[in-house]
């Protein structure tokens, strides 16, 4: 059997006449855990949808298991869903709403009890079994809804921003948590986020998105190292980006001075795209480093200081262990591994978009 | 498969208009009848709706129809808003018992409100517009509090208190804070009470004195010897004259939607 | 409600007084009396003959003819409104003012009136025969039956049946039958499993709306049913207007109200709380 569990081809959709996605592909292997990494409004959750089969696509197929799965309704797909609302039934209990799935594929009771144990024992909720699901607190009625989609042993669990109306600490425990679960059931995950923390944490592979289009695909690493373009690196993390030029094969000049970096192969004098990430960046008395600037702030983070440095037009972040003082005039350096060179956006689409 | 649906969905809907609509398009192709026998057609005429505006009766009884409808909905906004908004105050006891005696007018036949409003008017006030009034009231209160109780229970109503605390006087915060907020409640409450007792005949019919009629009482007393084809007329300029209304009322509110 | 009341949550209850001295002068106040007037005779003694004579045979049928009338007709009600907002929802027509408004239109036309153009639809030489005969179809005799007040009782009351079902079939999420479709469920198990049970609130206040009017209707047998046929509201009525006799009339209508209690804490006894408002 072929490694690839789903595939959409060249799949195109579009809303009141704005297209969202236009032939659009993407793979997904078994056993994988792929996010779907964007702002919203940047096709991911079309996307679930399409695959979910709550919305047909205008033009384009959807690959299940090398089947053509494009025009079967959502009840006859082995695929699953857990909702970022939950969309728990609120007139049944817990351990009703898990057996929901496994009752219409008329499962043995002995069967679906079982079942119901064990994901609830996967999901931490022992003993919930008899609860009133409106009872439950958004963490627990997100774990109720885990259980409910994987207990059908999906081939594919499609997520959609599940831990989106989570605060922040119960999300990095189910961040965890839904790793585990990945790990034990061994289904393959289709993650949907605009939390670029929580894909980096968890993903094996990334799919950064921005108007229905693939930016960049690659795990954690490489997306957070390598971004390939300008809004790659600005969704991913904070990040310095300004426009330079790429004077030669490993010198780069950035605000008029050249600086040596690692890259190859842009060619001579070609106007690029920089990105140094924040934490690169040393500050140095005056006129030690590559490029003076003056002190516009410094906020203590707890494990680092968060420094402003204004440079001609340009506001350079400096993460920094050491605090400078406001005000004064200081160097910054930077070494050559640690510039990120990027071609200029080719066409609209691959823009900066600041994501709100 | 999709396409299917959408045309039975539009069929069944269709068929329940028709049920719906069936008998008013026979009552307003009646208004237009001149032959006074029901049954059959005796040829267009506009002349009932002509005679109905000399049929002081019949002009008279729509009159107290519009003026009952209108102060009964009226005075059971003043009643029935602040009950509401007293009564979402109250402990939960409280509370229920309230809202189960609210309850009693809707879940009681309209027959037995009627004869149990009659027998306590007879024994203290004379039967006329008065108590059919009060009778219409009584049953109006319950739709004004069900209407608004939902949106009170939708909003802050700490909201008015910490007006209040902010040191706004209680008629500024009605009207800047409570009122904006409980006006589409109000609105169905009152329209959904004027409707119910424009088209009230048991309770009314109970209530009244000799020589007190509303349209309802008036055509039940005609069945008999036939109704009047100046009633079908006058019927059929309300029923057209309220969708008209309505129909801009739906449209501006829908437009709004968008 | 909240624990620590605040001195305007406190003044706000006396928001309710006007309301509540209505409640005791105009709903507790009649019951009372009624229940006097049920429970005495015309010399003022104290009888429960009044409450009985709904066990008499004449008005024992009346009763029985109403409840067939009011369980059919209740029934039949429930059956042509859930295809209705069904269809309402499956059109996207949920949201709008319009369809409301389409069920709401048709108390703008006399009740009285409306069930006196049914009498000219149903009568034997009526439009509904009329259009038959176009057809060839031998025309049917329901003027005068059960089956004619059943269908006028069915158009009047159908509004108040579809309302609060509607109300609560357009509250059911959409993400709620997403998830339904994605966890298998065809369209008939999500109607059953899910639409069903969480419209039950609505149907419930339905039942009440158009079941106990349509037990106590006297004017639609009036006309309908040519006179002929009683139901229980025919009788209360004629023992006030034509018999004059009050005292027999209240205890009639006493019976008939607590019979009307007794089923209703049957089908109200399902209610979750804090759901009173599902009626409009």
């Amino acid at each position: 059997m072929s490694n690839i569990i789903l595939k959409m081809d060249s799949i195109s959709k579009s809303f009141d006449g704005k297209a969202i996605l236009s032939d659009f592909d993407l793979e997904i292997r078994r056993n994988e855990f792929v996010t779907l990494l964007g702002p919203s409004g940047c096709g991911k959750s079309t996307i679930l949808r399409i695959i979910g089969g709550f919305v047909r696509p205008d033009k384009g197929r959807v690959l299940f298991e090398g089947k053509d799965i494009t025009a079967l309704p959502p009840e006859k797909r082995n695929v699953n869903t857990v909702f970022q609302k939950y969309s728990l039934f609120p007139h049944m209990n817990v351990e009703e709403n898990i057996a929901f799935g496994l009752k219409l594929k008329k499962k043995s009771p002995e069967y679906i009890r079982d079942k119901v144990q064990y994901a609830l024992n996967l999901v931490n909720l022992e003993g919930y079994e008899k609860r009133d699901t409106l009872s439950l607190s958004g963490g627990q009625q997100q774990r109720v809804a885990i259980a409910r989609a994987i207990v059908n042993e999906p081939e594919l669990l499609l997520l959609d921003e599940p831990l989106g109306a989570l605060d922040l600490k119960l999300r990095h425990g189910m961040q965890r948590e839904l790793i585990k679960i990945k790990q034990e059931v061994g289904i393959t995950f289709l993650y949907v986020t605009h939390d670029q923390e929580e894909a980096l944490m968890m993903s094996d592979r990334i799919i950064v998105m921005n108007k229905g289009i693939i930016q960049q695909a690659g795990d954690s690493k490489s997306i957070y190292d390598e971004p390939q373009n300008a809004f790659v690196a600005d969704f991913i993390g904070e990040s310095n980006i300004i426009g330079a030029l790429m004077v030669k094969d490993l010198l780069v000049r950035i605000q008029g001075v050249d600086i040596p970096c690692v890259d190859t192969g842009f060619g001579e004098n070609v106007p690029v795209d920089v990105v140094i990430r924040p934490e690169d960046i040393e500050i140095v008395p005056e006129n030690m480093g590559y490029i003076n600037g003056r002190v516009m702030s410094v906020i203590f983070k707890g494990a680092y200081y968060e420094i402003k440095v204004q440079s001609e037009d340009f506001s350079w972040q400096v993460q920094s262990v050491n605090p400078a003082p406001v005000g004064e005039m200081v160097g910054m350096t930077v070494l050559p591994d640690n510039i990120q060179i990027m071609h200029k956006p080719a066409s609209e689409d691959e823009e900066v978009v600041k994501d709100e | 498969m999709k396409r299917f649906k959408d045309i039975i969905s539009g069929i069944y809907i269709g068929f329940i208009a028709v049920l719906l609509y069936a008998p008013i398009l026979v009552l307003i192709v009646e208004s237009f009848n001149s032959s006074r026998s029901r049954v059959t057609w005796g040829g267009f005429t506009l002349s009932w709706y002509v005679k109905l505006f000399n049929n002081n009766q019949i002009l008279e009884a729509f009159i107290t129809t519009v003026l009952l409808a209108f102060g009964s909905a009226a005075i059971a906004i003043l009643i029935g808003v602040p009950g509401a908004l007293g009564i979402h105050a109250m402990g939960r006891k409280r509370y229920k018992t309230m809202m189960a005696l609210t309850n009693i007018p809707m879940l009681n036949a309209d027959i037995v409100t009627g004869i149990a409003l009659m027998l306590w008017f007879v024994h203290f006030i004379p039967l006329s517009f008065g108590s059919v009034l009060l009778a219409h009231i009584s049953f109006n209160i319950p739709y004004v509090i069900l209407s608004v109780m939902p949106r009170i229970q939708q909003m802050n109503v700490s909201i008015y208190e910490a007006t209040r605390d902010l040191g706004a006087g209680p008629v500024y915060a009605f009207f800047h804070v409570l009122l904006p907020e409980l006006l589409p409640g109000i609105l169905s409450g009152f329209f959904m009470a004027f409707t119910l007792s424009m088209d009230d005949f048991v309770i009314t019919y109970f209530t009244k004195g000799a020589g007190v009629n509303t349209l309802s009482t008036m055509i039940y007393g005609q069945i008999k010897k036939g109704i009047k084809p100046e009633m079908y007329a006058l019927s059929t300029l309300i029923f057209v004259l309220v969708s008209l209304l309505l129909s801009i009322g739906t449209g501006i509110s829908a437009k709004k939607e968008h | 409600m909240n624990e620590a009341k605040s001195n305007f949550t406190s003044r706000r209850i006396l928001l309710a007084s006007p309301y509540i001295v209505w409640v005791a002068g105009f709903t507790i106040l009649p019951l009372i009396i009624i229940i006097h007037y049920a429970f005495t005779d015309a010399g003022g003694a104290f009888t429960f003959s009044n409450l009985g004579l709904i066990f008499s045979p004449i008005h024992l049928k009346a009763v029985m003819f109403s409840l067939e009338i009011a369980i059919s007709s209740t029934v039949a009600c429930i059956l042509l409104s859930y295809p209705m907002v069904m269809a309402m929802r499956h059109l996207g027509l949920g949201k709008r003012t319009f369809s409301l408004f389409i069920l709401i239109l048709p108390m703008w036309m006399n009740f009285i009136l409306r069930i006196l153009a049914w009498q000219m639809i149903l009568s034997n030489n009526g439009i509904l025969n009329m259009i038959l005969s176009w057809f060839s179809i031998a025309p049917l005799k329901i003027a005068n039956t059960g089956t004619s007040i059943m269908i006028g009782v069915v158009y009047d009351y159908l509004p108040y049946m579809m309302l609060p079902i509607y109300t609560a079939i357009m509250d059911i999420n959409e993400d709620l039958i997403e998830a339904a479709r994605d966890l298998g469920a065809g369209s008939l198990t999500i109607f059953l499993k899910i639409i069903l049970p969480l419209s039950l609130p609505g149907l419930l206040s339905g039942i009440v709306m158009v079941f106990v009017p349509s037990m106590t209707s006297f004017v639609i047998s009036d006309i309908l049913g040519g006179g002929k046929l009683q139901l229980i509201g025919n009788v209360i009525e004629q023992e006030f207007t034509t018999a004059n006799n009050w005292h027999a009339g209240s205890g009639l209508s006493v019976a008939l109200m607590i019979f009307v209690l007794i089923s209703m804490a049957f089908t109200t006894k399902e209610h979750k709380e804090g759901r009173e408002s599902v009626i409009w």
